[in-house]
């Protein structure tokens, strides 16, 4: 249902009425936001100081500054690359031995994807950086991340590659046996590359998930972007500045990859017009996970 | 295991707290998600823009830089509360724009000749959304933000992990660091301790979910 169907195409009072109200509603908003920068003025956020060393380049401290930003940053997507690449391959382990294997290994993979799934992702974190060593592991703090966000990841990627394994017609895989494949080809020759398809934009969205989650890195002081901006902070004082602007480079980002998914999407679903549309497994980057 | 049966009473007080977070943010989220859906169905450019803008900055900016910017900035805006106050605001505010999410595409699910039928008998935009949309839209609503409020409690974490004091996640840090207990142990109890409340909440929402489904 477009968003239009709730009203009607106005008519010229309305369109009039309807200018009005726009206009107040953005003063009101425009009033807000004039209050809030006026406060953050009066405050003297908006002092060279603060502002100097992250939009400067004349700035003394500028380069610094954002070489040790851009550290981070690569830190960050290094981490959040090898997660989701890990997540990605012992996902879908976990989803084909859980459709194919016996009853038992089946309830125990699920009952993995349940405990997993119900704990908090900065727990998991925490607990890779503290108890892997404790169990003689030494592993860098990158490493400990990757595993936390892995173990965190992999179960919804499961669960998105089963529904997306589960979404596929019936006839697909009924047609590889009639036609004689076993069942390891049904799978990766004729399911899993369907599946993949259809859940590409599902995963590209889990990608802004991980790439999010990877912030909290900071709790055990991996030196991503956000741990990175605390140190710049305790150098140069500007709170507000630092996270206002590792927040605008997160947006941005996330911005472009939930783009890019919806683009995979559209050109996805113009490719396949004739068979039915898949439904769409359920995502974590839908709840905020 | 020692330290969870000697700490029982740190544990429980820890999940008393996470649970009072997930309450008032809960109730808070629900609101601003629903003011901002409501934004962002509106006949009002400026509205719509605005709910727009919300949901992009919040669905798109990692929890902990929200709780950051939350406690910094607040304050200087002439607002002084407590990190309690800020770490539940904070998380309202990030899980209302997938709220505004859940909500925004269960209206889209309702059948536009509903929407239709109901202006065609004359009702205005609030009288079409109210009386004939969103009764529907429930269904639809009830499963995706009952995972958005389950997502919600395990976000709570990050807000102990930021310094909201005694929630479950603090708890732990502080048997582990500050008196030196063994970290597999008590961090075993921390996720004992959400998945007590998690697993429960995901039973109870696939019960709801096939109370209210309905064959469309």
């Amino acid at each position: 249902m477009t968003d239009s169907v709730l009203y009607e195409a106005p008519g010229p009072r309305a369109r009039r009425r309807a200018r009005y109200a726009s206009v107040v509603t953005a003063l009101v908003l425009l009033a807000g936001l004039t209050w809030a920068l006026y406060r953050f003025a009066a405050e003297g956020e908006f002092a060279y100081d603060k502002w100097g060393a992250l939009v400067d380049p004349t700035n003394e401290n500028f380069s610094a500054l954002w070489t040790l930003l851009g550290g981070g940053l690569v830190n960050t997507l290094t981490a959040a690359g090898w997660s989701i690449l890990f997540s990605l391959v012992i996902g879908t382990l976990l989803a084909l031995t859980r459709i194919t294997a016996a009853a038992w290994y089946r309830w125990a993979v699920v009952g993995v994807i349940e405990l997993l799934r119900g704990t908090p992702v900065v727990v998991l974190i925490f607990f890779s950086a503290q108890a892997l060593p404790a169990f003689g592991l030494d592993i860098s703090l990158m490493w400990a991340l990757v595993v936390g966000l892995t173990a965190y990841n992999c179960v919804i990627i499961a669960e998105i590659v089963r529904a997306g394994i589960a979404a596929l017609p019936s006839g697909q895989s009924e047609a590889a046996y009639a036609v004689g494949m076993r069942r390891h080809q049904v799978m990766f020759s004729v399911l899993l590359p369907q599946a993949f398809r259809a859940m590409l934009p599902a995963l590209i969205s889990q990608l802004v998930v991980v790439l999010k989650d990877t912030s909290l890195g900071f709790t055990i002081s991996y030196p991503e972007f956000v741990q990175r901006g605390e140190i710049a902070i305790e150098n140069l004082g500007n709170q507000i500045q630092v996270y206002l602007v590792v927040a605008v480079v997160f947006i941005l980002i996330n911005y472009t990859l939930s783009r890019v998914a919806v683009r995979t999407e559209r050109a996805l679903s113009r490719g396949r017009k004739s068979s039915a549309t898949a439904r769409e497994p359920e995502s974590a980057a839908a709840t905020g996970d | 295991m020692q330290v969870l049966t000697e700490n029982y009473q740190l544990y429980l007080n820890g999940i008393w707290t996470t649970l009072q977070i997930c309450f008032y943010a809960g109730l808070l989220t629900l609101l601003v998600g629903t003011a901002v859906a409501g934004c962002r169905v509106s006949p009002l450019a400026p509205l719509r823009a605005f709910g727009t803008a919300w949901v992009t900055v919040f669905r798109n900016c990692p929890l902990v830089v929200v709780l950051f910017f939350m406690a910094f900035a607040i304050p200087t805006l002439g607002l002084n509360a407590s990190y309690f106050v800020f770490g539940t605001i904070g998380l309202a505010l990030y899980t209302s724009a997938f709220v505004c999410e859940a909500i925004r595409s269960g209206i889209n699910s309702v059948s536009p000749g509903q929407a239709e039928a109901a202006r065609s008998i004359g009702l205005g935009f609030t009288q079409t959304l109210r009386l004939v949309i969103l009764p529907q839209a429930v269904r639809s609503i009830v499963p995706p933000l009952g995972s958005v409020m389950i997502a919600m409690i395990k976000n709570s974490a990050i807000a102990g992990a930021f310094g909201v004091g005694g929630d479950l996640y603090e708890t732990g840090t502080r048997l582990s660091s500050a008196q030196g207990e063994a970290i597999v142990p008590v961090l075993l109890g921390v996720a004992l301790g959400y998945l007590i409340i998690t697993i429960p909440a995901g039973l109870l929402l696939g019960y709801v979910e096939r109370k209210v489904a309905i064959a469309r």
